[in-house]
C-alpha cells in the first residue's frame, strides 16, 4: 500500500499540524485503532460468481459512501464547511461512473478478485497523477488513496481493534474517537489521542480533559502516517504530532516535558491573579492569536484579552477569499468567547513572508520592504472593506479593536481611516448595528512611523509596537536570513529608543500603548518593557504565565531605573547582561 | 445531436479544484454524452478523474463535445465555468 510522502523528512520523522485539544507532552508508542496493514488477495473467480464479486463491489462502495457522508457533516458542524469540503471530493471520487465501470470491466475480463482488480485500476490513475507538474493536482493522489482505502477496508472487512486490547501504555491513533471506542479502554493505559478529525469539543477532546492526557485533534493524515508501534510524540500545547521523532526531537521534547509539568503547578495559581507589580502598577496582559480557535488556550493561561489577532491565517491555504459573512461568524464567535475582555483585530497582513495563493503577486526582490499589509488592503478596497464589515459587524457582540498593520506615515492611516468611515456609513444606512466608539489604532513596526508617533497618536486610539518587524527595520537586519541572525537584537538600545519614542509620544496624547511582537514575551526583557512605561504586553498563549510571574516579582519604581539606565548603555549586549542580572536580583532561582 | 465547442480555458486555477467539481457536477445533471479533448487526450467529461488526468491549466486549448437531447444546454453551461476567471466570478453570474 502507498504511503503518502509529504512533510517527511530525511531522518523519516513526519511532523503534522492539528488542533491543540487538551494540553500537555507525551512521548510514547502508537496504537492505531485500525490496523492499517493491508494485504490484497490475487484471488482467480469463477465466471459463475463474477456477478456476486460485482454486487460485493458495489455494496461495499455503498458502505463507503454512507461512512463518507457522516465524516462529512460531522466535520462540517464541528469544524465548517472548508475543512468539510475536501470530504465532497471524496465523494466525486467515490460517485465516479468512468473509474466504476473501469473496474466492472477489468473484472469481466480479469476474473481477479475484485479488491485486486480496484486496486489496479486506482494505481494506475495513482501513478499518472503523482507524477503530474502541477502541485494541486499531485496532492490529490492522498484523497484519492483515502477513499480507495476506505474501499479496500469494506471490501476485505478490515477489522477495527478495540481499545479494551489495550495491555501497554500507548498513544491512541485514530480517525476519531467515539463514545463506543473510550468506554471500553483502559484509562490508565491511553496516555495521549491523536485524531485525523474532530474539533476542540469533539469527544475525543472531552475525553482527553477529564482523563488529563494530552490530545491533538484534526491532523488529517495520523492514521495514514502512523504504523503500529511507531514512536510518536503528542503536543498538545502546539498541536503538533511528531511521528518517528529524531533523537535531537525526543530530547528537545523531554525538556520540554519537564518545564511543562514544572510550569503547570504555577500556572495554577497564576491564573486568575493580575499582572500588578509588588508596588502595585497593573499592566494588561493579553495574548497573540491566530485562529478563533486558540480562544480557549488564551483563557486557560490567564491573559486578559487578545492584544493580536492575526487575521490573515484565515486566508491563507485556500483558493477563494473568506467571505464577509465568514468573517463575521468568525471574529463575532471570538469575540463571545473572549468577553469580557477586548480584542484587537489586526487587519490582513499579508506579503513579507506570508503569501495567499489567491493573488498572484509579483516577485519582489525585497519583499518585507514591499507591497504588503496595509499598502496591499489600500490598493485592494474591495478586500478591505469586506474586511472591515466584517469586523464593525461583529463588533456589536463583544468587545473588538481594529489595528492597521504596517502603517508608514500619516497618509497611510488617514486613508485607511477615511476608508473605514465610509464603510460604518455603509453599514448605518443599513441600519446594520455596529459599535460606534470602536478604539482604531496603528501597529507601529516602521520606524518612519516609530518616530513619527507624535503625528501618527492623533488620529488613533491606541498603538501596539510589532516588534519583529521594527527591530529588522531599525537594525537592517533581514530576520529571515540566518547568516546575519546574531545581529537581530531585541535589547539593542536603538530599538530601546524607538520604543521609548513611541510610549513617550502615545502618553502625551493620552492613548494607551501595547506591543505584540515576539519581543512582549521574552522574559528578560519585560522588567525593561514595564519600566519604558508600555502599558499593554501581548505574547502568545503559552508564555503569559511566566510574564505574569515576572511582573508580580519586581517593582515598577525598580523597572523604571532599569529602564532609565538600559537607554544610557551603548550595546544590546550590556543591555541584555544588566536585565538578566536585575531579573536574578527579583528571582533568584530564575532560569535565563 | 451533437454539438462541439472549442475554447481556451480562462479560469485561473485551470481545470482543477473547485472548477473541475463544478464541472463534473453540471456534467452530471445532463443526460448528454459529455467527452473534453484536449490535443489527443479525451476524456469523459462526467468523471473527475478523467478530468484530473487531462491537467488542463488556465490557457489550455480544449473541445468540448456533447452527444444527445439536452447536448446544447450543457455545453452552454459548461462553457460559462470555463470562460469564468474565478469560481466567484461564475457563481455571480448563475
Amino acid at each position: 500500500m502507498r504511503k503518502s510522502k509529504k512533510s517527511k523528512h530525511k531522518s523519516n520523522e513526519i511532523v503534522l499540524k492539528g488542533i491543540p485539544a487538551a494540553p500537555g507532552i507525551t512521548i510514547g508508542r502508537a496504537y492505531p485503532l485500525y490496523d492499517e496493514e493491508i494485504r490484497i488477495p490475487r484471488r482467480r473467480i469463477r465466471e459463475g460468481l463474477v456477478q456476486d464479486e460485482i454486487i460485493r463491489f458495489k455494496k461495499a462502495l455503498a458502505r463507503t459512501r454512507s461512512e463518507i457522508l457522516a465524516i462529512h457533516k460531522k466535520i462540517a458542524d464541528e469544524m465548517g464547511m472548508e475543512k468539510a469540503r475536501i470530504f465532497g471530493a471524496h465523494l466525486m471520487v467515490l460517485e465516479d461512473e468512468v473509474l466504476m465501470s473501469e473496474v466492472i470491466a477489468k473484472l469481466k475480463k480479469d476474473r481477479l478478485a475484485v479488491e485486486y482488480v480496484f486496486w489496479q485500476v486506482l494505481e494506475k490513475y495513482i501513478r499518472v497523477l503523482s507524477k503530474s507538474d502541477d502541485e494541486y493536482l499531485r496532492e490529490r493522489v492522498s484523497d484519492i488513496t483515502d477513499v480507495g482505502r476506505r474501499i479496500l477496508k469494506n471490501l476485505l472487512g478490515a477489522k477495527h481493534r478495540s481499545l479494551d486490547e489495550l495491555k501497554e501504555k500507548a498513544v491512541v491513533v485514530a480517525y476519531d474517537l467515539s463514545p463506543s471506542d473510550t468506554a471500553v479502554m483502559h484509562r490508565r493505559n491511553v496516555i495521549a489521542f491523536a485524531t485525523d478529525i474532530g474539533g476542540r469539543t469533539s469527544h475525543t477532546a472531552i475525553m482527553a480533559k477529564s482523563l488529563e492526557i494530552p490530545a491533538v485533534v484534526g491532523l488529517e493524515t495520523v492514521t495514514s502516517s502512523v504504523r503500529n508501534n511507531s514512536a510518536i510524540i503528542v503536543d498538545g500545547n502546539r498541536g503538533l504530532t511528531i511521528i518517528n521523532p529524531s533523537r535531537h526531537t525526543i530530547k528537545k521534547y523531554q525538556l520540554e516535558k519537564k518545564r511543562f509539568e514544572k510550569f503547570e503547578k504555577h500556572l495554577l495559581k497564576l491564573k486568575n491573579l493580575p499582572a500588578k507589580t509588588l508596588d502595585g502598577k497593573e499592566i494588561d496582559l493579553a495574548a497573540n492569536i491566530e485562529l478563533p480557535t486558540d480562544v480557549p488556550s488564551v483563557l486557560a493561561h490567564g491573559a486578559k484579552g487578545i492584544g493580536l489577532y492575526r487575521t490573515e491565517y484565515m486566508y491563507m491555504n485556500r483558493k477563494d477569499l473568506p467571505s464577509e459573512d465568514e468573517q463575521f461568524k468568525a471574529y463575532k464567535g471570538a469575540a463571545l468567547s473572549i468577553s469580557p475582555h477586548s480584542i484587537v483585530v489586526r487587519t490582513l497582513d499579508l506579503g513579507g513572508d506570508k503569501f495567499l495563493s489567491q493573488f498572484e503577486v509579483p516577485y519582489e526582490m525585497n519583499p518585507f520592504l514591499g507591497w504588503r499589509a496595509i499598502r496591499f488592503c489600500l490598493a485592494r478596497p474591495d478586500i478591505f472593506k469586506t474586511q472591515l464589515r466584517a469586523i464593525l459587524r461583529a463588533s456589536h457582540y463583544g468587545k473588538l479593536k481594529i489595528m492597521y498593520p504596517m502603517i508608514s506615515g500619516i497618509e497611510e492611516l488617514k486613508q485607511a481611516n477615511a476608508i473605514l468611515k465610509e464603510v460604518k456609513e455603509e453599514l448605518e444606512k443599513k441600519s446594520i448595528p455596529f459599535d460606534k466608539a470602536i478604539e482604531v489604532g496603528a501597529m507601529i513596526e516602521v520606524p518612519s512611523a516609530a518616530l513619527t508617533s507624535d503625528v501618527l497618536a492623533k488620529e488613533v486610539k491606541f498603538f501596539s509596537i510589532g516588534t519583529n518587524d521594527l527591530i529588522q527595520y531599525a537594525l537592517a537586519v533581514d530576520r529571515v536570513n540566518e547568516k546575519i541572525a546574531y545581529l537581530y537584537e531585541p535589547a539593542h538600545p536603538a530599538v530601546l529608543r524607538l520604543i521609548k519614542t513611541i510610549v513617550d509620544n502615545a502618553h502625551r496624547e493620552n492613548i494607551w500603548v501595547g506591543m505584540c511582537g515576539e519581543m512582549a514575551g521574552d522574559i528578560t526583557l519585560t522588567m525593561i518593557l514595564l519600566g519604558l512605561g508600555l502599558d499593554e504586553l501581548s505574547t502568545s498563549p503559552i508564555i503569559v504565565p511566566e510574564v505574569k510571574r515576572i511582573i508580580r516579582a519586581i517593582k515598577y519604581e525598580d523597572a523604571r531605573k532599569v529602564a532609565e539606565k538600559a537607554l544610557s548603555l551603548s550595546t544590546g549586549g550590556e543591555v541584555e547582561a544588566l536585565a538578566k542580572a536585575k531579573l536574578k536580583e527579583a528571582i533568584p532561582h530564575i532560569a535565563v | 445531436m451533437i454539438v462541439e465547442k472549442k475554447l481556451v480555458i480562462k479560469n485561473k486555477s485551470g481545470l482543477h479544484a473547485r472548477p473541475a467539481a463544478i464541472f463534473v457536477q453540471i456534467a452530471n445533471k445532463y443526460d448528454c454524452e459529455i467527452t473534453i479533448k484536449k490535443g489527443k487526450q479525451e476524456v469523459n467529461g462526467k468523471s473527475i478523474m478523467g478530468i484530473m488526468m487531462l491537467a488542463a491549466e488556465k490557457g489550455s486549448k480544449i473541445t468540448i463535445i456533447a452527444e444527445g437531447d439536452d447536448a446544447r444546454q450543457a455545453v452552454q453551461e459548461l462553457e460559462r465555468i470555463l470562460l469564468s476567471e474565478t469560481v466567484e466570478e461564475f457563481d455571480e453570474k448563475k
